[in-house]
């Protein structure tokens, strides 16, 4: 029997600060670049690069018979009055991506809907006649309206989603379960778009695609562990809490490493051959599986434990408040693995194992 | 018993599987030998499956009807109307206004003897349809004004007007199998069209967003033989009508053509002369919704030149008829979507033909044609996204998607089989088998498949592998804890399906999310991502526990499991 991990005894939440402490900075380095691109435009960059999907514009993908410079494309674009134009040669294929931003408001910008292709296709004819020199193979002309509409539609799918991930979790464990995996989940997310902002890719639909898909397999991953903690904790009514969180993470680390490795290498497959199409959805997978993986062990277990053991501290204040047995406690519970909270301080029932 | 159960499990799985190879490979015909040769499986795949228009080739068009300028233009149809109505009862009007901001329509008529105002009101109400208006009076003055829902209400039926004019005209020029249906919410007033096999689509776009609007309206000028009354610009023909333009006139650009002489025959100078303006009386004669047909026919024989002819309706003609017959020497213009294109004087009575002269050629004319006969567009239509993909960027993408699909699966199976050994080939049963009916559930349910639905397809195949990964480690450690193989395996299953379901859940949830609220193509990549989980549950649960138990059925007694 080959074994990645054989009676693995990390204990995780010891380093917590330090997990917690990395994420906060990675978020911050997104974060920051964020608003200083947003600021200060360096290139002419903004927060995130966003694709014609989402800010509008066309982009047209000509295929050449004998693909000339970007330069030259450049040139001819100029000479048909099309100034500001992003011409992006793919990379294994006669193939170039001619980008033209939304130009003017209103009825100007909704115009160019309309006439993005013929003004590509009067530069290239400089090249020289169309189905000779070169194909227009595809065209994707979305208006500011539109544009808008899409971007309004993702970001509240993503909410949407994560609210209701939050829902069932809280159904099946506690709200606190529930709580930590969507904070961790939203890490995720955040850490993402962050790499997104710093390198500039481009965020298109599919991007938003992706952000959902890592939404959905980073829970995974964290109901993966939460399922062993609360299997755990019922059968092992002595341990702390933090005990039975480590254990759990050890016991699952197995699992967790394999699967995060094969969908990463099926991702993997996704960035080597998948196409420039699907490029965006592959890298934002990539990143968001890493990352997904963490958190379910970094973030979002030790989040729980806090909150677990804040919640069983008020409980105990409040019984020794009241000079009464924690057993009728406020708290409802939602699982079997419940149990009352004895108010005899060497008898815990769990949590607390640093305090 | 147990026997009994495994041949009941086995059995099952048998008839799915054979039903999901046969729906995803088997003809819609009765097959022939070609059929099970490589291409022959090839082509009836191609062809159970739908592709997605990013996959075939196609274009995909959003496009928003412009119901505020609808309410526009029938606000100030409706003054018109109501200022002839008040004419014709022989009622005095002082002035009739139609005011049209922001999202308030707003017809005032101010009577010139308050006493007479119910009188004129009256007379209105007989012309006019004014249902969806609520008219209050003060003083001399009555004012209609359009409620929100009436507005809610008519702009519903603008943009539904206008989708079947899309489709007629789409059904007109050709285009196969289109899908034309409403898009985003009620309110955004979009519609979205596809069109399969169109990679070039500009002249359909034209086409569609043609208003078609054509009117035979009385141009207001002294009577032949004087000359037809121009302007030089839009404020000389304003002014001519005093401060402000009455409700039951418009000023409309003109191009004055030169007719073609035998002198200047098929030369430059038979264009355009000088854009002119001239003042016409509103409402018009008749409009474009009395037209029984429209045609393209050369305007003179062997000259790449081009006019449409057309003829009326019977009601339209009896009021056409009626209004020539009376209006002799008088001059008539032809407008097509606010553009006067031809203007002549009334020799005779005119029935029910009439032709709308200008510089067409043979397309121009035919594509005119078949607008006006499809009818107006009730509001003019942007275009607020586009998606075209020609065929080859789509084999493209099946390309890469293929490999990239392959080579995914091809690490996990080597992964699967390296690690897990013999239990290894249980999960790759189990993978290929998710694969399989993924795609007959696909070709089952007649959902489409697009480029991120092959990016589901493969997300999937990594996903499905987790639930046997879960399972396999569990088993591992019950047998670590001493467990018998039969109970180990149990357990195993047993402990993991909890967590199975609830990953499986959660995925789904957010999947879900994307299906109903995502657009095109990320649609298709919920589809798949669903489908694969749903399968998952069967064949990476059932199938694999049913093969153990095979195995664990084979010998009496099992020393080892290769897991």
């Amino acid at each position: 029997m080959i074994q990645v991990f054989k009676d693995v005894k990390i204990d995780w939440l010891a380093n917590r600060r330090i997990f917690i402490a990395v994420s906060i900075l990675l978020m911050l380095a997104g974060l920051s670049s964020a608003i200083f691109r947003q600021w200060k435009h360096p290139n002419g960059t903004e927060a995130f690069n966003l694709g014609v999907d989402f800010k509008g514009g066309t982009v047209v993908t000509a295929r050449f018979k004998q693909r000339p410079s970007p330069e030259a494309i450049r040139d001819a674009l100029a000479k048909t009055g099309v100034n500001d134009a992003i011409i992006q040669p793919v990379t294994d294929k006669p193939d170039v991506l001619i980008k033209l931003p939304l130009e003017g408001s209103g009825e100007e910008s909704q115009a160019q809907v309309e006439l993005g292709r013929t003004k590509v296709r009067n530069a290239l004819n400089q090249f020289g006649a169309e189905k000779d020199a070169y194909e227009i193979i595809g065209t994707d002309a979305v208006g500011a309206v539109a544009g808008a509409q899409l971007r309004n539609k993702a970001i509240a799918v993503t909410l949407a989603a994560l609210v209701g991930i939050l829902m069932y979790i809280a159904f099946r464990f506690e709200w606190t379960y529930g709580a930590a995996a969507v904070i961790a989940v939203f890490h995720d997310v955040l850490v993402t778009l962050g790499f997104f902002s710093i390198f500039q890719w481009e965020v298109s639909l599919t991007v938003i695609a992706a952000l959902l898909t890592l939404v959905g397999f980073s829970v995974n991953d964290t109901i993966v562990v939460f399922d062993r903690i609360r299997e755990n904790r019922r059968l092992r009514r002595r341990d702390s809490l933090y005990k039975i969180t480590n254990d759990s993470i050890n016991q699952t680390l197995s699992r967790t490493v394999i699967t995060s490795g094969l969908v990463f290498l099926s991702v993997l497959s996704m960035v080597l051959f998948g196409g420039e199409v699907l490029r965006g959805f592959s890298l934002a997978l990539l990143i968001g599986i890493t990352f997904g993986t963490y958190s379910s062990i970094a973030i979002a277990s030790p989040i729980m434990v806090w909150w677990e053991q804040r919640i069983e501290l008020a409980n105990r204040t409040a019984a020794i408040a009241t000079n009464r047995p924690a057993a009728t406690g406020s708290r409802v519970s939602g699982t079997p693995s419940r149990q009352p909270v004895s108010s005899a301080p060497g008898k815990r029932s769990r949590g607390a194992g640093s305090a | 018993m147990k026997k009994k159960n495994l041949l009941q499990r086995t059995i099952i799985i048998l008839v799915i599987t054979l039903a999901g190879i046969y729906i995803v490979i088997g003809p819609r015909r009765k097959p022939t030998l070609q059929d099970f040769t490589w291409s022959g499986i090839k082509a009836t795949l191609a062809s159970n499956i739908h592709l997605g228009l990013d996959l075939k080739g196609g274009s995909h068009l959003v496009m928003r009807v412009k119901t505020d300028a609808y309410l526009k233009i029938l606000t100030q149809t409706n003054a018109s109307a109501i200022q002839t109505a008040a004419k014709e009862a022989g009622l005095p009007v002082k002035d009739v206004r139609a005011e049209a901001a922001g999202s308030s329509y707003r017809i005032t008529l101010e009577a010139a003897d308050a006493s007479k105002l119910s009188e004129i009101e009256e007379a209105v109400r007989k012309k006019v349809d004014l249902s969806d208006w609520s008219a209050s009076t003060s003083g001399n003055i009555v004012t209609w004004t359009l409620p929100a829902a009436a507005q809610n209400k008519l702009a519903e039926q603008a943009t539904e007007q206008a989708q079947r004019i899309i489709e007629s005209r789409l059904d007109a020029v050709g285009v196969a199998e289109p899908l034309v249906q409403r898009h985003g919410s009620q309110s955004a007033h979009q519609i979205l069209v596809q069109m399969p096999g169109i990679t070039d689509p500009e002249r359909v776009k034209q086409l569609l967003k043609a208003e078609s609007k054509l009117e035979l309206v009385h141009v207001v000028s002294p009577p032949s033989p004087a000359p037809v009354q121009t302007y030089n610009t839009e404020e000389e023909a304003k002014a001519s009508l005093g401060a402000t333009v009455p409700t039951n006139r418009r000023v409309w650009p003109y191009s004055e053509r030169n007719e073609p002489t035998a002198a200047s025959q098929n030369t430059a100078d038979q264009g355009p002369k000088q854009k002119k303006w001239v003042v016409v009386e509103s409402p018009a004669v008749v409009d474009g919704s009395e037209l029984r047909n429209a045609s393209a026919t050369q305007s003179r024989a062997g000259a790449d030149d081009y006019q449409i002819a057309f003829a009326l309706k019977p009601a339209g003609a009896d009021k056409f008829g009626a209004w020539t017959g009376a209006n002799i020497n008088e001059y008539m213009g032809v407008v097509l979507n606010d553009e006067v294109k031809s203007i002549a004087f009334i020799k005779s009575q005119i029935h029910d033909q009439g032709e709308i002269s200008g510089k067409f050629t043979k397309q121009s004319a035919d594509d005119l044609a078949l607008t006006l006969r499809s009818g107006a567009l009730p509001a003019p239509i942007e275009y607020q996204e586009e998606r075209t993909v020609g065929p080859s960027l789509g084999a493209d993408s099946i390309r890469s998607g293929v490999r990239a699909s392959l080579f995914g699966l091809l690490f996990v199976v080597a992964f699967m089989l390296f690690y897990y050994r013999g239990a290894g080939v249980n999960a790759v049963v189990a993978l290929i088998l998710n694969v399989i009916l993924m795609l007959a559930g696909l070709i089952l349910f007649q959902a489409t498949l697009t480029l991120p639905g092959m990016a589901g397809i493969i997300l999937t195949i990594g996903m499905a592998v987790d639930s046997n990964v879960l399972i396999f480690e569990r088993i591992r450690e019950e047998l670590r804890t001493g467990k018998t193989i039969p109970s180990a395996v149990e357990q195993g299953f047993a402990r993991a399906f909890v967590t199975i379901i609830d990953t499986h859940v959660t995925t789904i949830i957010s999947s879900l999310f994307l299906f109903v609220f995502g657009t095109g193509p990320l649609r298709g990549f919920a589809v798949t991502l669903v489908l694969g989980l749903v399968i998952n549950l069967f064949s990476a649960v059932y199938v694999s526990r049913t093969i153990f138990m095979w195995e664990l059925s084979r010998k009496r007694k099992l020393e080892s499991l290769s897991i």
